[in-house]
């Protein structure tokens, strides 16, 4: 059984005429010990199914779901007490701002301490210990003295390393990086992607990493979900994904993406006509039937995804 | 020069906190003891000035100096005590409501605009009026008046920390509401906060001055500046130095906090006022 499976997840902002979906109907199960990415453009409801699975959507959200679990246990039930127990715990996150994602009025060692002490309790040594162990696993040298700076005197991947050695203070079963690198220039992106790779690998843990990036998730990911407008299209194993796409949208995706040899220098790149539709209220069938060459009159019903183990949710056959 | 107000302020307020607070050991006589042989002597630079007295004394032979020296105390206590009221009450009202937003802050802006609506003064002057004047009651019921600008600044500044993302991921690593409210959101807030907390307590020690002279501050024979400055009143024509010794110390005190909050507010980067 999977570590966390979501089945038919749902999240609306807002009430009455400017009702929003932002996800639709997201099932995907991420096992222990995988790296699972979901992939999509901004706005199709990527960071908002993680937020949706750590409780921590915006007020004025709701969410829905038919099966929401994790370690075989609903946790769309759990009160929000029960709930940050787990955050942070067994459920670790790190966020797409590395520069303002630690608290600039404390050291790095006293935030890192306290999210262990908060959870397991110790002595603060013992965290602190434990946080410069930690900060010289994600590759920061002289963690000591990292332990005593605060904030603003680490450099951005600097602090993304501190972000991850943060997350992973709790011997955390999953970690959820929200465009962990987006905020990076290019060189430290490679390396914080190696890092959360080796880390990955190394801990045995369980990884939903969100991206807009193929190329990420090409490198990292065991399983991929594609999104589109609040739905997942797609979903495989990374290596049949890149073979053989089955969803018109992945297909247009991966025709966006220059390869060099297989491109011709000079020939256009692909792209795909239109614009993401609107997520009224009432919105249902196939997100992407406006922009599709292959749409047909059945893409307005709700579509199902189909053809196990390389999920799609298309009336095309593949 | 770059950030004078803060040194010139600073250096001020430190001289006079410091005499408040050695007032019994540097003050050359006991502010209380009367001498009338001795009455209003002149300070010394006027011809015919005691030696003993370098300021002079008042209308009951008190010694102007020393008085003036434990007056400090009073300003200083009062001014102290009313933002740690004042702000306890205000910031808390401010950082819920603009934590938590609706209805809460409904509350809290409706709060915030009866208070506004509260002429300070009148009030002021109606309550000491009321229950006789005493230096605890000056203090509860100027701290009760003066925390509306605690709110409005505590309110805008959560409401632009609440959605930072250290926040976020501070809800993500499993903190509760309240740990996020006093060890995410306040020390975040708390230079604003200090900037407002030196405005106000300039604001308080004028007022308490005004109560006083009124009759209706720290009852005499404290020796508050602005009951030294009521009892000079009647001596004003002949021995106007009676007066503005103490308007020059309640002057100076003022203009050295306001340089010390605006010192501040710039090293702080631009704190809404």
């Amino acid at each position: 059984m999977s570590l966390l499976e979501i089945e038919g997840l749902e999240v609306t902002f807002g009430q009455g005429e400017g009702r929003v979906a932002a996800v639709r109907g997201a099932s995907f199960s991420v096992a222990r010990g995988e790296t699972h990415c979901i992939v999509g453009e901004s706005g199709c409801g990527k960071s908002v199914t993680s937020l949706a699975i750590m409780g921590l959507l915006a007020r004025g959200a709701t969410r829905q779901a038919k099966r929401m679990e994790f370690d075989g246990r609903d946790i769309s039930r759990l009160s929000e007490r029960e709930m940050s127990r787990l955050r942070g715990h067994r459920i670790a996150m790190i966020f797409q701002e590395p520069m303002t994602s630690l608290n600039p009025a404390y050291t790095i060692g006293s935030q890192m301490a306290e999210v262990r002490t908060r959870h397991l309790g110790g002595t603060k040594q013992a965290a602190l210990d434990r946080a410069a162990e930690l900060l010289g696993r994600v590759g920061i040298t002289a963690p000591g003295m990292r332990l005593g700076q605060f904030p603003h005197q680490l450099s951005g991947g600097l602090r993304q390393r501190v972000m991850i050695a943060m997350a992973l203070m709790n011997d955390p079963e999953l970690l959820i990086a929200d465009e962990p690198t987006t905020a990076l220039d290019v060189t430290i992106q490679a390396q914080i992607l190696r890092l959360l790779a080796q880390l990955q690998a190394d801990l045995g843990l369980a990884l939903l990493l969100i991206t807009h990036d193929l190329g990420v998730v090409a490198r990292v990911a065991h399983q991929v979900s594609v999104m589109y407008a609040g739905e997942v299209v797609e979903n495989a194993a990374t290596a049949d994904l890149f073979a053989a796409p089955r969803h018109p949208y992945t297909r247009g995706l991966l025709e966006c993406l220059p390869i060099p040899g297989k491109v011709a220098p000079g020939a256009p790149l692909g792209s795909i006509p239109g614009m993401v539709p609107k997520l009224t209220p009432g919105f249902t069938g196939c997100g992407f039937r406006s922009r599709c060459s292959l749409a047909r009159a059945e893409c307005a019903a709700p579509v199902a995804l189909r053809g196990a183990p390389h999920l799609y949710r298309c009336v095309v056959d593949a | 020069m770059r950030r004078s107000g803060i040194w010139i302020g600073g250096a001020i307020l430190t001289v006079v906190a410091l005499a408040g607070l050695l007032a019994p050991w540097i003050a050359p006589h006991d502010p209380y003891a009367q001498d009338l042989t001795r009455r209003l002597a002149v300070p010394f630079w006027m011809e015919g000035a005691l030696p003993e007295h370098l300021l002079g004394t008042d209308q009951l032979g008190r010694d102007y100096l020393s008085r003036l020296i434990f007056g400090a105390r009073v300003s200083l206590i009062i001014g102290a005590m009313v933002v740690v009221v004042s702000g306890a009450i205000g910031i808390t009202l401010g950082v819920l409501g603009g934590f938590f937003g609706g209805r809460v802050d409904d509350v809290v802006l409706f709060l915030i605009t009866c208070r506004l609506s509260i002429p300070v003064v009148l009030v002021a002057l109606a309550v000491v009026g009321l229950l006789g004047s005493s230096t605890s009651l000056v203090v509860a019921v100027l701290g009760l008046l003066l925390w509306d600008r605690f709110a409005v600044v505590a309110r805008a500044t959560t409401m632009q920390v609440r959605n930072l993302d250290y926040v976020a991921a501070a809800w993500a690593a499993g903190s509760s509401t309240p740990r996020i409210l006093v060890s995410e959101v306040l020390p975040n807030i708390m230079t604003h906060l200090a900037v407002v907390g030196t405005l106000e307590m300039a604001l308080a020690i004028l007022l308490e001055a005004a109560l006083s002279f009124l009759g209706l501050g720290v009852p005499p024979p404290l020796p508050s500046w602005g009951l030294m400055i009521a009892e000079g009143r009647d001596f004003m024509f002949f021995s106007a130095w009676v007066i503005w010794i103490p308007g020059i110390a309640l002057f100076t005190l003022v203009l050295a906090i306001n340089l010390l909050g605006d010192g501040l507010r710039d090293l702080f980067g631009a704190a809404p006022s």
